[in-house]
């Protein structure tokens, strides 16, 4: 499972699986305008395929109702479309991103609620950890991968359960979770995805500049990262959402049997079905849940 | 330590050993040796501590050369005495290799011993002995020992009465172990007194206790016993019969050992069946005379039954192997006799025996009990209610209808102004637009660029100066390590010493009283060396740069705190007192 054989292959030899946040909803009001950040995207992607011959970029749109694969360089089916003004990267993934977002129309149904709505960001980690595992499989000989999270759209509080699974599987795979904030909040998810995966998370400043800022921070491999000095957040927000309402706490009840977050104390726990005791003093807290604070680094 | 506290040799001290040296006498003691020339102008007189001095070399005796002894210092110099014999060169060597030893404990020894000798306390020389050794495997704790103890502050036995743990733990390492049996077998004929024969051969001990002193004294009892045991080991299976028809009490040696016989059954039978082991008769190999080699070394048919058995090699060798490993049951050392030794071997099988009865009866019962058989019992039910782990996908959906009603509260601070179908519109105009333009270029503008590398330059030098290269390096870790010690010292004092002071508190004894009081003689040793601390706390924090310094003081400050609250404490408690000091104050006569 570790990429350790890689290094047989080439040390600097890398797969990038970059998830692109094509939330529409985000995109509209966001000050960078979708093609501005499809531009700076692109020729990241080209630069990335130029560092090395061997490597390797693969492309997962994070919609608002689905996710799918955009752009895979290894394969061969890349027909060159268009009239040859750019290259055949470029435009087969505006291709195929055009044809994810009339999908992508066709399935949803709602419009969102007052707020800005999230991407499923748990699905499209899922797929790129799921490509991932193909890739290693394939044989002692393969890039060392990583996952490069470009993500607009605040968190969703319903996905942090499938979003910690995915960020322990990535842990454990040891494929680091690099990830570029471009909303205006701050995202405690991928800043915890990358603490807990080693990689590397920035929300830049300047947003027409985003070109340069993926190339300083995110291009490097993972070999080379060790001799460079990458920005470290000073601090991490660990919070977490509860179970129950889905809001962003950092005190809640925990159960002690399948350590589920709570916000206010139940009865009994909704995942696993165990009853808390009763508190065997007069105060409100049942003996069978802890308190648990999460703080967040100063 | 025994010996002589002094040595005094006459001795001729030499620069090398070609130097035909200066007469003298030698005197060395404990601290250091002193050369005095018979001549006193010649100006090689010498004084040298034992403590510069490293290691130490002679002449052998037998060789040709003369008695010399070569002492080596720190410094890489050597002092060489030579003696008028060899047997004042012992002296010496002796003497330097006993103080080069006691030296090389730590510098503090003696002061501990002294400290740790207290009139007013009943240690036995045992618990001395313990302190002494904690207080060297362990310089923490030394440190602590010397400032408070040293220093007046503390009494010993407060000391350690804070640490019975420590103390307690190591008088039951120190439980005597009984030295077990040798594991070499007695393959020599002569008869050990260490009761091992009688272990071995329960019929010899028999024997032993039948016919000695009645019938023979010990000396032909075992005279008789080598007798039987050199003609075991002949190959003349004749002459042992012979002789064995001669002698009644030979042959009781050359008999088969029928203890042992009745020992191997009994065990048999504490077999547990409920283990689903077979075990029966055949297995009782120790007296089938076909199995292992015969000690004689031939194999001979089994045509001669009598009750002469021939004991194999492997019997022996097992028998010898039990008990080895059985260990002693009797304190060897505490017989004087063989006779007391047999009896007393005696006596503990007999004890044994009774124990062993219970535990046949408890097994017979339980016998029934367990061996049940699986397939007619009924099934268990167990008095515990099944965990029931629902279908994740349960969860997840009843979820989604959470999300509808989740966070109005959020705190986006943008709001989506247009309709999904606007949204997406607005997006794939967006990607048309690429399409047909083409990339900018430049990409980038240079100057945001330029603003881009600085801005992030800027920043990782501004993270690495304040969290440092190591995220896991810890603030301590970044002070210069003479602060680190100092603060790590400052901080075991300050745990030590409040210890001890909320330990007095509430003062209800005179002695604990006298702990604090101005008006006796000693000192208010607990508050003095309490509030001595800040001073040095201080000091410690102005010697520090300017970088380091508030770090250090955010470090201090619980410190302080604890501190300020003992004083604060013992003020109160003061006041209290003097408030009351018309009345006899509580417990206090």
């Amino acid at each position: 499972m570790a990429s350790a054989p890689s290094k047989l292959y080439s040390d600097d030899v890398s797969l990038v699986v970059v998830l692109l946040d094509t939330n529409p909803f985000f995109w509209s009001s966001s000050s960078l305008s979708f093609s501005q950040f499809l531009t700076h995207v692109l020729a990241f992607l080209n630069a990335i395929l130029t560092l090395n011959q061997l490597n390797q970029v693969v492309v997962i749109a994070t919609g608002y109702n689905s996710c799918d694969y955009v752009y895979d360089s290894s394969s061969t089916g890349n027909q060159s479309v268009g009239n040859g003004r750019m290259p055949s990267l470029c435009a087969t993934l505006l291709q195929n991103l055009e044809e994810f977002m009339n999908k992508d129309e066709q399935l949803g149904k709602q419009e969102p609620e007052g707020r800005i709505a999230c991407s499923l960001l748990s699905g499209s980690l899922s797929m790129a950890l799921c490509y991932i595992q193909r890739v290693f499989r394939s044989g002692l000989l393969h890039p060392q991968p990583r996952i490069l999270c470009l993500q607009g759209s605040p968190d969703g509080p319903e996905q942090y359960v499938a979003i910690m699974n995915a960020i322990f599987s990535a842990q454990r795979s040891m494929v680091p979770i690099d990830s570029c904030y471009l909303g205006a909040q701050n995202s405690a998810f991928l800043q915890q995805a990358s603490y807990i995966t080693g990689g590397v998370h920035h929300k830049p400043q300047q947003l027409d500049g985003l070109f340069q800022y993926l190339l300083t921070i995110f291009g490097t491999d993972l070999h080379s990262r060790n001799f460079l000095q990458l920005p470290k957040p000073v601090g991490v927000d660990f919070r977490a959402s509860c179970f129950c309402h889905k809001n962003t706490i950092d005190m809640g009840y925990i159960c002690s049997v399948c350590l589920s977050i709570y916000c206010k104390h139940l009865k009994k726990c909704s995942t696993c079905g165990s009853v808390f005791g009763q508190a065997q003093t007069q105060s409100d807290e049942p003996s069978a849940t802890n308190r648990k604070r999460k703080t967040t680094d100063a | 330590m025994s010996g002589a506290a002094q040595v005094t040799k006459r001795a001729k001290y030499k620069i090398s050993v070609k130097d035909p040296g200066t007469t003298g006498a030698l005197r060395m003691n404990d601290q250091k040796l002193m050369f005095m020339p018979d001549n006193r102008n010649s100006g090689a007189k010498l004084v040298v501590e034992f403590k510069s001095i490293q290691g130490h070399k002679y002449t052998k005796e037998g060789s040709n050369k003369p008695p010399l002894i070569n002492l080596a210092n720190a410094q890489g110099g050597s002092y060489i005495f030579e003696f008028d014999s060899y047997s004042d060169l012992h002296v010496c060597r002796d003497f330097v290799s006993k103080v080069l030893e006691k030296s090389k404990e730590t510098p503090n020894a003696a002061l501990e011993k002294s400290a740790v000798k207290l009139p007013d306390e009943q240690l036995s020389e045992e618990e001395m002995q313990l302190r002494i050794k904690l207080l060297q495997e362990n310089s923490e704790l030394q440190k602590l020992h010397r400032q408070f103890v040293g220093g007046n502050i503390l009494t010993e036995a407060e000391f350690w009465a804070a640490r019975k743990k420590l103390l307690d733990r190591d008088p039951s390492k120190k439980s005597k172990q009984r030295v077990g049996f040798k594991s070499a077998m007695i393959s020599d004929i002569r008869p050990a007194t260490d009761g091992r024969i009688f272990a071995e051969k329960p019929a010899v001990h028999r024997a032993f206790l039948n016919f000695v002193p009645n019938k023979m004294t010990e000396m032909e009892f075992w005279t008789k016993y080598c007798r039987a045991e050199y003609l075991s080991r002949t190959k003349n299976y004749h002459a042992v019969v012979a002789e064995a028809a001669e002698d009644e009490e030979l042959a009781v040696f050359l008999k088969e050992d029928d203890i042992l016989a009745n020992e191997v059954r009994k065990k048999i039978r504490r077999v547990d069946p409920t283990l689903d082991m077979e075990a029966d008769e055949g297995d009782d190999y120790t007296h089938l005379p076909d199995h292992g080699i015969f000690r004689d070394g031939t194999k001979e048919s089994n045509e001669l039954q009598s009750e002469h058995y021939r004991r194999t090699l492997l019997q022996d060798l097992n028998r010898h192997a039990a008990v080895v490993l059985e260990g002693r049951t009797i304190d060897v050392e505490r017989e004087d006799s063989t006779r007391a030794l047999a009896e007393a071997l005696a006596r503990s099988k007999r004890g044994n025996e009774g124990a062993d009865n219970n535990a046949n009866e408890e097994r017979l019962d339980r016998t029934p009990r367990v061996a049940e058989i699986e397939d007619l019992q009924a099934p268990h039910c167990l008095p515990l209610a099944p965990l029931s782990i629902k279908d994740a996908r349960e969860y997840f959906d009843s979820q989604q209808a959470n999300t509808l009603k989740a966070s109005r509260d959020s705190q986006a601070s943008m709001k989506c102004s247009l309709s999904r179908q606007e949204a997406y519109g607005s997006v794939r105009d967006a990607i048309s637009e690429i399409k047909d333009m083409g990339l900018s270029d430049p990409i980038v503008n240079p100057e945001v660029a330029l603003k881009v590398y600085s801005g992030l330059t800027h920043n990782i030098s501004s993270i690495k100066y304040h969290l440092g290269k190591n995220p896991r390096e810890t603030v301590l870790d970044r002070l210069p390590s003479a602060t680190k010690e100092k603060l790590l010292y400052h901080w075991m004092s300050i745990q030590e010493l409040l210890k001890h002071f909320w330990s007095s508190y509430p003062i209800t004894t005179p002695y604990l009283y006298s702990k604090f009081t101005f008006d006796d003689v000693q000192v208010n040793r607990l508050k003095d060396a309490l509030s001595n601390i800040y001073p040095q706390l201080e000091e410690m924090k102005e010697s520090l740069p300017a970088d380091l310094r508030h770090q250090v003081s955010l470090l201090v400050r619980p410190m302080q705190q604890a501190l300020d609250a003992a004083i604060q404490h013992y003020d109160a408690d003061l006041q209290k007192r003097s408030a009351k000091s018309g009345e006899k104050p509580n417990g206090y006569v």
